[in-house]
């Protein structure tokens, strides 16, 4: 398998002197969906700023198709890589499926405006993500986990070849993170690389194939997600003991996780 | 993912699910602007007969072989007085409503007006210096453009901090630039004579379209309809613009470049309007709002409704300038006496404007 992303001897640090994280290495093959775990404060939002080309990286380099990520344009990038940031509300009352058209932005000249072809596509991707009954609801008005599956539907829109997404569960509740994670499996089972920040470990098993734990001292551990997941690395990464717990449903074993807090 | 989703056809009709307006919208937002210009040609205080208008329009402007029957005075109002007036309105109604909606999308925010990086108080500030020079008419509209642009310039670049310019840093510098050239302004008209300059600062600041020529439409068309047609064009992108500077570049806008053009455009549209017609206000603020109730907030309708329903709106108030009184009132104390009311109905009616 090709490697889509990878990331080499990275260091960052947001004064010069004392590093974020440093000797980060990283790499994701097409069709992988990697985790980034780890709790709050580690670094994981710098990171994925980072491989969004949105931050500098002080040392080492982010390659995407083996190609440094600065010797993109930004047209070329957002034609490689597709971000979904965290649900936010917009200022104007733009329509779910305008908002998911707006996804053709990087295919559409400086000054032309989105074809008919390209609102169809919009339809059928929303369609596809069943939220299609979304496309004429203002984007200011549908709930949390909807404008999220908006954003997803966005980002398909976009054609990308990886899609990288931020925390895209939190501050979404129970239902709503199924929603979003069954919207990012999905994508993954049809060969989508992916890479998600999270700070929720439970997650990992439900989506992810590979993970990179990031403690506070750097990168705890790395690699497929049952090698990685385990007590003794997750409680050096959040710094509490924390158990994990096996239960079987009719699909397999689920595993869940919980922090020892008595 | 295309080979799943492409095969379908497609049930519903995407044009009702967009919201695009109805093309009886559009011939109606057409037809406003263009009434109220053909009226305005009949109207005031020295009375012109319609075929006289038409007779006279038809000759001059289309070259018809239509014999004079008509006296030298009132070519001139319809020709010299009307004509530029109307077509100056016209242009400046659209050109601000047009730089207002593009600022409301740029900076996230429905209620900024094309004022807001300072290019008001710079072209005041330079009009003012320009009337204490006792500059002819020419060089106070110089410099009053000038300052105009010098005033953006000093805001644009105290925002720029590491090779961006956050919109935030742009509002908080615009606000700065404002007040420093709104506190020369004051000390000019301190130390301006009173009984002339100061009165003529003043009146020069309250706003008219009554001095407009031919001439200096011929000079300020060309700058304005260019800009118009900048903004018209990079129209879609501010949708993208709107989601902030983050989502804009995730999704493959250099967000830099089209503010940098879209600032560029709109000063150069409100430091000529306000050169040549003085400071008229609310109105790049009221049109963009009110529009956004009759076609909803996609710039890719918004820009072109504003241009139409804008240049229909100042064209009426400066009609009822013109009309309403013995003397003449000044345009900006209109505009603002009728849009900040409007205004005001309009915010509590759209809640705000967010939702």
């Amino acid at each position: 398998m090709a490697v889509k992303l990878s990331i080499k001897d990275a260091c960052f640090s947001y004064n010069d002197k004392e590093p974020v994280w440093e000797n980060i290495n990283l790499a994701v093959e097409e069709g992988e969906c990697l985790c980034l775990l780890g709790p709050n404060g580690c670094g994981k939002t710098t990171l994925f700023n980072c491989i969004t080309g949105n931050l500098p990286l002080k040392s080492g380099s982010i390659y995407v198709n083996q190609k440094n990520i600065h010797d993109f344009s930004v047209i070329e990038l957002a034609k490689t890589i597709g971000i979904v940031f965290q649900e936010h509300t917009a200022p104007f009352p733009y329509t779910s499926l305008e908002v998911v058209r707006m996804g053709r932005t990087p295919h559409l000249g400086l000054l032309e405006t989105p074809s008919k072809e390209d609102t169809e596509l919009a339809y059928r991707i929303m369609e596809d993500l069943g939220i299609a009954h979304l496309a004429g609801k203002s984007y200011t008005h549908i709930s949390g986990g909807e404008r999220q599956l908006v954003l997803i539907a966005r980002t398909l829109c976009q054609e990308p070849e990886i899609i990288l997404f931020d925390e895209p569960t939190s501050h979404l509740d129970f239902k709503n993170q199924a929603l979003v994670l069954r919207t990012i499996k999905k994508l993954s089972e049809r060969g989508m690389t992916i890479v998600m920040t999270s700070h929720f470990p439970n997650h990992v098993w439900k989506v992810g194939t590979k993970v990179a734990m990031l403690g506070y001292q750097g990168m705890v551990a790395q690699g497929p997600v049952e090698q990685v997941m385990t007590e003794e690395n997750l409680t050096r990464a959040y710094g509490i003991n924390i158990k994990i717990h096996e239960a079987s449903s009719g699909t397999g074993a689920i595993h869940f996780c919980e922090p020892d807090f008595m | 993912m295309s080979n799943n989703t492409g095969v379908k056809q497609i049930s519903v009709n995407l044009g009702q699910i967009e919201k695009k307006p109805s093309t009886l919208k559009w011939v109606l937002m057409l037809i406003f602007p263009v009434c109220l210009f053909v009226i305005t040609l009949f109207l005031g205080r020295y009375p012109v007969p319609p075929n006289e208008v038409f007779s006279i329009l038809g000759q001059k402007l289309l070259r018809l072989p239509i014999e004079t029957y008509w006296t030298d005075t009132v070519e001139t109002v319809v020709v010299r007085v009307r004509l530029p007036r109307a077509i100056m309105a016209a242009l400046v109604g659209a050109g601000l409503s047009m730089s207002g909606a593009s600022f409301q999308g740029m900076f996230q925010n429905p209620l900024v007006s094309p004022f807001v990086l300072g290019v008001s108080a710079g072209a005041s500030f330079g009009a003012a210096l320009g009337l204490v020079l006792e500059l002819p008419a020419l060089g106070i509209q110089l410099m009053a453009f000038c300052f105009g642009l010098i005033a953006v310039a000093i805001t644009y670049f105290t925002a720029r901090i590491y090779k961006v310019t956050p919109i935030l840093m742009l509002v908080l510098s615009g606000m700065v630039v404002s007040t420093f050239f709104q506190s020369m302004l004051s000390l000019i008209k301190f130390l301006a004579d009173d009984d002339e300059k100061l009165p003529a600062i003043t009146f020069w600041l309250m706003g008219s379209l009554g001095s407009v020529s031919l001439q200096d439409l011929a000079i300020a068309v060309l700058p304005i309809l260019v800009s118009m047609t900048g903004l018209y064009l990079l129209r879609w992108r501010l949708n993208v613009l709107s989601m902030g500077d983050r989502e804009a570049r995730a999704l493959g806008v250099n967000s830099e470049l089209i503010k940098a053009l879209i600032i560029v455009f709109t000063t150069i549209i409100s430091s000529t309007a306000v050169a040549f017609c003085g400071i008229i206000g609310w109105v790049g603020q009221v049109i963009p709002h009110f529009c956004r109730m009759i076609v909803g907030p996609d710039h890719k309708v918004l820009i072109p409704a504003t241009m139409l329903v804008g240049a229909g709106y100042l064209i009426m108030i400066d009609n009822l300038c013109r009309l309403l009184t013995a003397t003449e009132i000044p345009l900006g104390i209109l505009t603002a006496v009728i849009g900040a009311p409007v205004f005001a109905y309009l915010l509590r009616k759209t809640k705000g404007g967010w939702n």
